[in-house]
């Protein structure tokens, strides 16, 4: 791997960013709606605070004046404050970062965990009845939405069981052991929707990419020499099977930085992906574009580490 | 009702023959509110009812952890930048006013030592000025003395333009003086009636003068202490995330003896109205729970989960019909809607006449709002407990009918009234929102049997309720002929209220749409009485005014009242909160209590 390729591919990705920020800023600040059109509706703030307001944010200049000032601010490492808590948005964004990592970050490892062995297993017995159950579970799995299996989990495990609590807080008192557990309690429910829908995908591929693999003529060769079943699986299926995957992988890492929106709203975790549904619904223009421009970045980071990674894995792939 | 009526009202209190609430209730149901009618009894020489708690826990603390949540979160913890009622009520955990409105409209001094009255002259005969008295003894949570220092800086913070404060509207027309380090007067400019506004309820929590001193005016958004409050309030600041949750401590130096009752709280906001109410009523994790707009027959379904009560609070909110007076579908100098136009079909009385008797708002109430709507005739909010049961409104189709058929407007072949070529026919448009959708349905069938056709249109509510100047679908440019939202009364006063009907606000866009007057109906009468009662010492003669505001409306049927909409909050079966419509959800928070 050359250096040379990474510098390359590093400024590559500047125009593009610039780009993605060039029309998120236009359709944000396109859209309809007003961050202080609540004060609008209340006759006892006089329209003149709202005009004030307005002025003293900027609202009233032409959009490239405004993309401009974000921009250079931007570069400058300041990323604006938000209108509706005039904080300033990376402390916003950093104090959402935690519930996030955890609770996708561990719905992620577990569906990674599950679905690796299952889809290796599944994928070098086809159509076999642990295939065939494990198939099943995928398709229930990935076609069944998070609102639906988020809910579904809060009337059995919360509402009639009363065991869970599905409130998830971010400031439990509590110490010590008393305060693992609580945490753990108010996470599974989230970690196990998520993970769900996780992994369900992920078992598909892998089983496929394990399938493709084992019909290969050098895993037969690898056979007709006497190894053990056990040793052709891992030593000669799965390394090669999983270099798709690990892209698959690295690809989907940028959500575990972006939140779960829907998951994130129905167990009200303080995450990001909360964050966003809010900062959209009441027009705050600066903290979605943070948030979205931060995650466009994400995914071109995470898109050059996984061609990185490919050819790492894969040496027949030549950087040029 | 005129002013002898009243005056003979304030009579039958005096002798005894008539009870303070049947009085109350009588204003009331002539569109006036609670608190102006405690006013008038006030300035009459009734002796006010003390408003008091009902407290009974005998020591601070004890009571464990206060779980609230708000399903939209605060955003900010500085009552002079509150966006919304949830700011407001994040901020009142911390900040007091120097009195709160109690659910009857009656004064409750917190950080003041008494309520000022026209006995102890504290309230000016002129009334050109009012003078409060401070408690002594109350500390900021820091440990500074609380002062009259602390009150005058308040005013000044928030009247300043460059603040932007959005409480500027109580301050900006008065002066405050500090007379001596408990007392402080504020002066008006013009004699006021209703002196209660500048440092109450609302718009009146007082923030600390050392800490904010040195952020006045353009430099208010870099103070600290905007994210962490230092208040005189029953709870400590212990942390805060934006749009998540705000956390406090007992504040063990509070000024009243024996609060607050709980150890800690905590108010959590994210999710969504019905699983908030779920939390509460159905598994109980939650003590209390804010602003359910939620239909009410799953409210009632919560309900039977036993572990919590749903509680309706009469406020303010009015969801309204708008009738247009301009013509919407004709430009004139680059705007629809011009006041040089006159509406076609609406501006004929009997049109009007006809439309109001169309809105059948008792079904309205019965089949969609159910206890979190009702019905109503007036304009200016009308609390259930007082509602008269002489007044009344009318659904009457065949009435509707006969109005336009004497009026000359004939059915024509497709069963549409027509007169001299012009068609009764009206868009009518309101926020995407299902009951609003449902009562638009409801209206545009008995219209249809009226012979009226009602073409309904739904805007997305982020365009709907935005201030954009350029798109034509907000409510301010109000480009159809019938619209459907809610309005609020903030404040106890009407006054305020019913500017929204003064020929000066029209909204039009010579003013960018930021007047208040959406309906554009001009009329120099209301005009003049709004005006004479803007400085009308009397209150009996400013409140048969101000009736005379609301009547006015009614009677031109310049809108049409469908349902007020009251507060509605779900609490834990044992926690016992007073919650008023005049006041935060949280005004009376250093009382809330548990029962064993």
């Amino acid at each position: 791997m050359s250096r040379q390729y990474l510098i390359r591919r590093l400024l590559i990705a500047l125009p593009s960013l610039l780009g993605i920020s060039l029309v998120l800023f236009t359709v944000l600040a396109l859209a309809p709606g007003d961050p202080f059109g609540e004060l609008a509706t209340n006759p006892n703030v006089p329209p003149e605070v709202r005009m004030a307001l307005r002025e003293k944010f900027g609202l009233d200049d032409p959009i490239y004046l405004r993309y401009i000032h974000w921009l250079v601010a931007m570069i400058h490492g300041d990323w604006g404050f938000s209108f509706v808590s005039r904080v300033n948005v990376d402390t916003l964004i950093l104090q959402r970062l935690p519930a996030t990592l955890f609770v996708i970050g561990s719905a992620q490892l577990i569906a990674i965990l599950v679905a690796l062995p299952v889809g290796v297993l599944a994928g070098t017995r086809p159509y076999s009845i642990f295939d065939q159950i494990a198939n099943t579970l995928a398709f229930v799995g990935f076609s069944l939405p998070t609102f639906f299996t988020g809910l579904l989990l809060i009337l059995i495990f919360s509402i009639q069981l009363d065991w869970l609590p599905f409130v998830y807080r971010s400031d439990i008192a509590a110490t010590g052991f008393q305060w693992v557990w609580e945490y753990f309690k108010q996470a599974i429910m989230p970690i196990t929707v998520l993970g769900l829908f996780q992994g369900a995908s992920l078992v598909r591929y892998v089983r496929s990419a394990v399938l493709d693999v084992a019909r290969l003529d050098y895993i037969t060769t690898a056979r007709s020499k006497g190894i053990g079943e056990r040793r052709v699986v891992i030593r000669h299926v799965v390394r090669t099977a999983l270099i798709p995957v690990v892209t698959l992988v690295a690809l989907q890492m940028p959500i575990v930085f972006s939140g779960a929106i829907v998951t994130e709203q129905i167990f009200r975790i303080p995450g990001i992906g909360s964050l966003l549904i809010a900062s959209i619904l009441a027009n705050d223009t600066p903290v979605v574009m943070a948030v979205t421009f931060v995650f466009a970045c994400l995914v071109v980071l995470f898109n050059l580490i996984a061609d990185v990674l490919y050819g790492w894995l894969d040496p027949r792939i030549a950087f040029r | 009702m005129n002013e002898r009526d009243i005056r003979e009202l304030i009579d039958g209190v005096k002798k005894g023959a008539l009870s303070r609430r049947d009085f109350t209730r009588k204003l009331v149901a002539v569109g006036l509110t609670a608190p102006i009618a405690t006013q008038i009894l006030m300035h009459s020489g009734v002796a006010i009812a003390q408003s008091k708690a009902t407290y009974k826990p005998t020591k601070p603390g004890g009571g464990g952890p206060l779980k609230v949540l708000w399903w939209q979160g605060p955003t900010l913890l500085n009552p002079h930048f509150a966006v919304g009622t949830k700011d407001q009520d994040g901020s009142r955990l911390f900040y007091e006013p120097l009195a709160g409105w109690d659910g009857d409209g009656n004064l409750r001094p917190v950080l003041a030592a008494q309520i000022p009255s026209r006995e102890d002259g504290t309230i000016a005969a002129d009334g050109k000025s009012v003078v409060w008295k401070l408690k002594k003894g109350v500390t900021w949570h820091d440990g500074k003395p609380f002062t009259a220092d602390d009150v005058v800086f308040n005013w000044a913070f928030a009247k300043d333009p460059a603040t932007a404060a959005t409480t500027s509207g109580s301050y900006k027309d008065v002066t405050v003086e500090k007379i001596d380090d408990f007392t402080v007067k504020v002066i008006f400019d013009k004699p006021t009636p209703f002196w209660a506004d500048a440092f109450v309820g609302v718009n009146g929590m007082i923030i600390p003068k050392h800490l904010f001193a040195d952020y006045t005016g353009g430099k208010s958004r870099d103070a600290p202490t905007n994210l962490k409050p230092v208040g005189t309030g029953p709870y400590l600041f212990t942390s805060f995330k934006p749009g998540d949750v705000v956390t406090g401590v007992i504040n063990p130096k509070y000024h009243q003896e024996n609060r607050p009752h709980f150890d800690s709280v905590e108010m959590k906001g994210g999710g969504d109205a019905v699983s908030a109410a779920r939390a509460v009523l159905q598994t109980g994790e939650y003590d209390f729970a804010w602003n359910l707009q939620v239909e009410d027959e799953i409210l009632l379904r919560l309900e039977k989960g036993g572990k919590g009560r749903v509680e309706i609070s009469p406020g303010g909110n009015m969801e309204h019909i708008q009738v247009a007076t301009t013509d919407p579908w004709t430009e004139v100098d680059g705007e629809r809607s011009s006041i040089k136009t006159k509406h076609p079909t609406l501006s004929e009385p009997a049109v009007r006449q006809a439309l109001s008797l169309l809105i059948d708002k008792a079904s309205v109430e019965k089949f969609i709002y159910g206890r979190t709507g009702q019905a109503t005739p007036n304009f200016v909010a009308n609390p259930e407990k007082y509602r008269s049961k002489t007044a009344k409104f009318e659904f009457n189709v065949d009435k509707a009918a006969d109005i336009l058929e004497k009026a000359g407007w004939k059915k024509g072949a497709d069963g549409i009234r027509e007169k001299d070529g012009t068609k009764l026919k009206f868009v009518f448009q309101t926020s995407i929102n299902q009951p609003r959708q449902k009562t638009q349905a409801i209206i545009k069938q008995s219209c249809q049997k009226a012979g009226i056709d009602v073409e309904v249109k739904a805007v997305v509510s982020s365009v709907f309720f935005s201030s954009d100047v350029a798109n034509p679908d907000t409510y301010p440019h109000f480009y159809t002929d019938l619209q459907m939202y809610t309005v609020t009364m903030s404040q106890p006063d009407p006054e305020v209220y019913l500017r929204q009907f003064l020929t000066a606000e029209v909204a039009q866009k010579d003013n960018k749409w930021q007047g208040r007057n959406i309906t554009r109906w001009r009329n120099a009468e209301y005009d003049a009485t709004h005006t004479t009662a803007q400085t009308e010492l009397d209150p009996v003669k400013r409140a048969a005014l101000l009736i005379k505001c609301n009547d006015m409306v009614i009677e031109n049927v310049v809108v049409i009242p469908v349902v007020a909409r009251p507060g509605v909050v779900a609490m834990n079966s044992k926690l016992k909160a007073e919650i008023s419509g005049w006041d935060n959800n949280t005004w009376d928070l250093a009382n809330w209590f548990k029962e064993g």
